[in-house]
């Protein structure tokens, strides 16, 4: 296992959710559920993530806001969108302002479905992230990607 | 090495070389005679004043009475016109204190001159030791200097306000002037003949200010003039004090201060007011501040080389008589308050010269703190602290005076990414800052020495100095810390336009950071050649400040700082460069971004002044409050000493 | 470890003093977590993230910044070589400003609003606790005659004893260095804050790496001080460092941020109080 593994930092953002999944997600930081057992911190902050947790539909408004966002993180990065809204657009795909799920957007690597997603599929998918983060990290090293 | 006699026609050069070049630009016109006698006067001098730094390393003092009869009466009729011209302009000017002041002034002088017609020594009138040679170096190499950067910035300076009248021949003349009477006060023996230099410098000074010619400036020469007055006459009161008192033999300053504190501390003190004031300690300080009306050489030329550094020179002449007396305590303890409150003062500020005014007093606070204390310790950070002050501060000012011509503003925030605009003159003001605070460069050298030096001496009072530097030094770093930061923040960057800046300007900076650094690396060298064998003979003994060891720890420091830069290039390419995060939308350029209700925002960021602590209003109450109490109770004290 | 070679002595710590500040860092986040009610992070944790960071491709606003930490990360290093070889301590607080400076001046470069905010309340610290680190040095001077800190760890007694108010001055600012809450203003190792990260958040792999690791070493560099005050009882020593980390943490759980204002002038007061009280009790005396 690598190092990147073992400490991964997530930045959260919540498009347009309902805000359900985003308790969820941060209810993955408390005593019950400690992600922090895994090295995982919430950073906050693009330019220390290594993995991009996002919640909602993503509207028109706030596009360049995730585009930003995910053009903002170092490589290696992964996407992890969380509930069914960020996977699909959910309930909220047929909206005039919304335009679909994240990967509309930005490459989404893991989907979380779920509504809200319950902590221990947000935990999993973070943790199948870490393998594709691994992957990626391959990849960069060989030149495919991140190299921008 | 020079016998004794060239030795003396050399200073005697440089004190009247001076002068005669301070006539010829007044009397001659002409742009291009002007540039060539500024440039070849100069040149001369600063010539002239380095061998006779070289030469003061090999010889012990050296003494010379003047072969001229009449000298003492000329020096006396000299200061009487020196009176008549201000009592003139201050009559037409209304400045009633002024006239007084220069009245009573005039008629101690007359008494003095009386008591000295009537019983006369015959005490040597000029000398020349190491710290006048170090002085004279100063005055002659940085005071060269700023009038050659003079040359293309008073051009420009006009050009800019053509409303001002122009009136470069005289003011060339002046600052010419003010050498000679730098030279005159470092290398006089004769206290008369001291004052009578102090007296031109006071007066220099004041023309100097005034020469904007607005009302501002008018006034702030007035209170130039007035400060430096009060302060000066205290010099004539020590005089009838020694003629009638002492004995006129110790008219000469040797002979004073090799007479030990029994004779010597009541002239001394009071001799140490005046260049309090002239050092624009608190309360005297706000002459300084208002000074920053002149053209920047004049800034230049008063905060580094000359004028203030007087003052500081005449209290390190009497540190040792001030060695463990309660009068050195309160001039020690008036320099550590005006260290503490004036480095506060200039976070506050957001004006570079203003910034740059208060940072000088701070630092002339720290330099007659040690003198204060005045044991052999103190004196030696004392003296470095001259010389690195002296360099960086002008370094300091003549770079943001080529900034202000450029960019049209003295503001600290309108330099942000200067960077980019003129990295070497940018380059040049963060050598300067550095020297100003960080280790390893000068100024913080000599601070750490007198760290060593106060914790010793007159305990508790050393304790009490100490804890001051404590909180200055804390507080120097983060008024100096936060100008380089707003110097290297970087926004948009700017198109790199260096061009118009005039070549001598340029030239002139490039040997002043020359200098910066060269004395960092140097200082050893001065301190063992120059200032510990005059310590020698002022003190018999004297105990190493700084080890060998630390001394090659800086050293590793040094080069560890100036080999940094050459990395730079490495980490210029190695990062992916992406905007800075803003929490939304950057738009168009990356300063600017997309706020709430789609409204476009450019960030604008500024300093912090943390004016409710550190308000110049507030603090400048307080601490010439404090002033005012100690300069008082000094004075008190040498009343009482004198009546007892 | 007290006649050591001096260059050896520098050497150990630039090389032990990773493994130590890891480990107490490791140490101290599991304490966090457990006051928290949490399990918490492995103990090597802080080694994972440096290791991680260095692993991540970086991003800059300019490369200067890089340049800048780097300055700061060497003399960090730096200083921390001469304290533990035995330098001047006057000198290696000099030091440890010059390198605080690079690390604010990193902070500036970016124009970045958070950074910038950051960088400046990094200075506001660092002008809180600049004079209560010199007087520390002055009064461990007064007690050990020396200004060399070879001599000072090799003293027979114990200075904390007449260095109580220097002492309690000294652990107040401590939480500045240590970048605990309440005084945790330019960046914090907490989650989410109002200001970002603060100094760091235009910071990013490797340049993110190596402010981390110079915290480590200047967490190593501050306990030395602490070290100072036990002169040659070490165990003595490593108890009173172990109970005050124990409460520095506790202090950092249960404490929110205070304002820029507080932060300063209650250092400048404690300063002058126990700090500044003492030294001039010692004086007289």
């Amino acid at each position: 296992m690598s190092y990147l593994q073992k400490s991964p930092w997530i930045i959260h953002y919540d498009a347009s959710s309902c805000n359900g999944c985003d308790i969820e997600v941060l209810a993955c930081l408390t005593p019950l559920y400690d992600v922090e057992r895994f090295g995982i911190l919430n950073t906050g902050n693009p330019k220390h993530a290594d993995i991009f947790v996002i919640t909602g539909g993503v509207n028109e408004i706030n596009k360049e806001v995730v585009q930003n966002i995910y053009e903002q993180m170092p490589h290696p990065k992964v996407v992890v969108a969380v509930g069914i809204c960020a996977c699909s657009g959910g309930v909220f795909r047929e909206c005039y302002n919304i335009s679909g799920g994240v990967a509309t957007v930005i490459p989404v690597d893991v989907y979380v479905p779920g509504c809200a997603a319950r902590p221990e599929s947000i935990i999993d998918g973070i943790v199948q992230a870490l393998g594709i983060l691994e992957q990626k990290r391959h990849a960069m090293n060989a030149g495919v990607e991140g190299t921008v | 090495m020079l016998s004794n006699d060239t030795y003396m026609e050399l200073l005697i050069f440089l004190i009247l070389f001076p002068l005669l070049m301070a006539g010829l630009l007044t009397l001659i016109q002409g742009e291009n005679f002007r540039r060539a006698a500024v440039i070849s006067g100069a040149v001369l001098v600063g010539i002239a004043s380095l061998i006779t730094l070289a030469d003061s390393i090999t010889t012990q003092a050296v003494y010379y009475s003047v072969p001229v009869d009449m000298i003492g009466i000329l020096i006396f009729i000299g200061d009487i016109l020196i009176s008549g011209y201000i009592i003139s302009v201050s009559l037409k000017a209304r400045q009633y204190l002024v006239f007084g002041i220069t009245i009573l002034q005039l008629i101690l002088l007359c008494a003095v001159e009386y008591l000295a017609l009537a019983d006369h020594a015959h005490i040597p009138e000029l000398f020349s030791d190491q710290l006048s040679g170090i002085m004279a170096a100063i005055i002659g190499v940085i005071g060269g200097l700023i009038c050659v950067y003079a040359l293309g910035y008073m051009r420009e300076y006009h050009a800019e306000h053509p409303d001002r009248p122009d009136k470069r021949p005289r003011f060339f003349g002046i600052m010419f002037l003010f050498l000679s009477a730098m030279f005159g006060v470092v290398f006089s023996n004769n206290l008369l003949w001291l004052f009578f230099f102090w007296e031109i410098t006071t007066l220099c000074s004041f023309l100097l200010i005034r020469y904007p010619e607005t009302d501002e400036a008018v006034k702030n020469a007035f209170r130039a003039l007035l400060f430096n007055l009060v302060g000066g006459a205290c010099i004539p009161v020590a005089f009838l004090v020694i003629f009638l008192g002492q004995g006129s033999q110790y008219i000469g300053l040797h002979e004073l201060v090799t007479a030990g504190p029994g004779i010597a501390l009541i002239p001394a003190g009071l001799i140490a007011v005046a260049g309090l004031a002239k050092s624009a300690q608190f309360p005297f300080s706000s002459w300084l501040v208002g000074a920053m009306v002149a053209p920047t050489p004049v800034s230049a030329l008063l905060h580094s080389s000359t004028m203030v550094k007087a003052g500081v020179y005449i209290i390190a002449r009497f540190a040792p008589v001030f060695e463990g007396q309660i009068v050195g305590i309160l001039i020690a303890l008036i320099g550590g308050i005006t260290f503490l409150a004036a480095s506060a003062i200039a976070i506050s500020q957001s004006n570079a010269k203003k910034v740059l005014a208060y940072s000088t007093i701070a630092n002339l606070g720290l330099i007659v703190a040690c003198c204060g204390v005045g044991t052999a310790e103190a004196l030696w950070a004392a003296i470095l602290l001259i010389v690195f002050h002296a360099i960086a501060k002008s370094l300091l000012f003549l770079s943001v005076g080529t900034v202000e011509h450029q960019i049209h503003s003295r503001d600290i925030e309108d330099m942000t990414g200067l960077v980019t605009k003129m990295p070497r003159i940018t380059m040049m003001i963060l050598i300067g800052i550095a020297g100003m605070f960080l280790a390893p460069f000068g100024m913080l050298i000599s601070k750490w020495a007198s760290l060593h030096a106060f914790v010793e001496s007159v305990p508790p009072y050393g304790i009490l100095l100490v804890i001051i530097i404590a909180y200055g030094s804390g507080i120097t770093a983060f008024f100096w810390a936060k100008w380089m930061g707003k110097l290297i923040a970087v926004g948009e960057p700017q198109t790199k336009d260096e061009s118009h800046i005039p070549r001598s300007e340029k030239n002139i900076l490039y040997i002043l950071s020359a200098l910066t650094i060269g004395v960092c690396f140097g200082f050893p060298i001065i301190s063992w050649y120059l200032i510990e064998p005059w310590l020698l003979t002022m003190y018999q003994s004297v105990t190493d400040l700084i080890s060998l060891s630390n001394i090659e720890i800086m050293f590793m420091m040094l080069f560890l700082v100036l080999i940094m830069p050459f990395s730079l290039a490495r980490f210029t390419h190695s990062a992916r460069r992406v905007p800075r995060y803003l929490c939304g939308i950057p738009e168009g350029g990356s300063t600017a971004f997309m706020g709430s209700c789609g409204i476009n925002r450019e960030i604008a960021l500024s300093n912090y002044y943390l004016d409710r602590i550190f308000g110049e209003e507030r603090l400048s109450r307080i601490s010439v409050g404090m002033g005012i109490f100690l300069i008082v109770l000094l004075l008190n004290i040498l009343i009482i000493g004198g009546g007892l | 470890m007290n006649s050591m070679d001096p260059f050896i002595a520098a050497a150990l710590f630039i090389i032990l003093a990773p493994v130590v500040g890891i480990l107490i860092t490791g140490l101290d986040r599991i304490l966090t977590a457990r006051m928290q009610g949490r399990v918490g992070p492995p103990v090597l944790q802080p080694w994972y993230d440096i290791r991680k960071l260095f692993q991540k491709k970086q991003v800059a606003v300019w490369g200067a910044q890089s340049f800048f930490i780097f300055c700061y990360l060497i003399f960090i290093i730096f200083t921390g070589a001469l304290f533990f070889g035995g330098g001047d301590i006057l000198l290696v607080i000099f030091a440890f400003t010059l390198g605080h400076v690079f690390l604010v001046l990193g902070a500036y470069v970016s124009y970045s609003p958070y950074a910038h905010i950051g960088a400046e309340r990094e200075l506001i610290q660092l002008m809180a606790v600049e004079p209560m680190i010199i007087i520390a040095a002055i009064g461990l001077y007064q007690v050990n005659g020396s200004f060399l800190i070879g001599d000072m760890a090799n003293h027979p007694g114990l200075p904390i004893l007449l260095l109580p108010g220097v002492f309690l001055g000294f652990i107040y600012i401590l939480t500045f260095k240590l970048r605990k809450s309440p005084f945790d203003l330019a960046t914090s190792h907490h989650a989410h804050q109002e200001l970002v990260k603060g100094s760091t958040t235009e910071f990013s792999g490797r340049t993110l790496a190596m402010v981390e690791l110079a915290h480590i070493y200047e967490l190593v560099v501050m306990l030395g001080f602490i070290w100072l005050f036990f002169g040659d009882n070490l165990w003595l020593c490593i108890c009173a460092i172990i109970i005050i980390m124990v409460l520095e943490i506790l202090v950092d759980n249960c404490t929110s941020r205070v304002r820029w204002q507080d932060a300063m002038t209650s250092a400048w007061f404690v300063t002058l109080v126990a700090g500044a009280g003492n030294i001039f009790a010692l004086s007289i005396m």
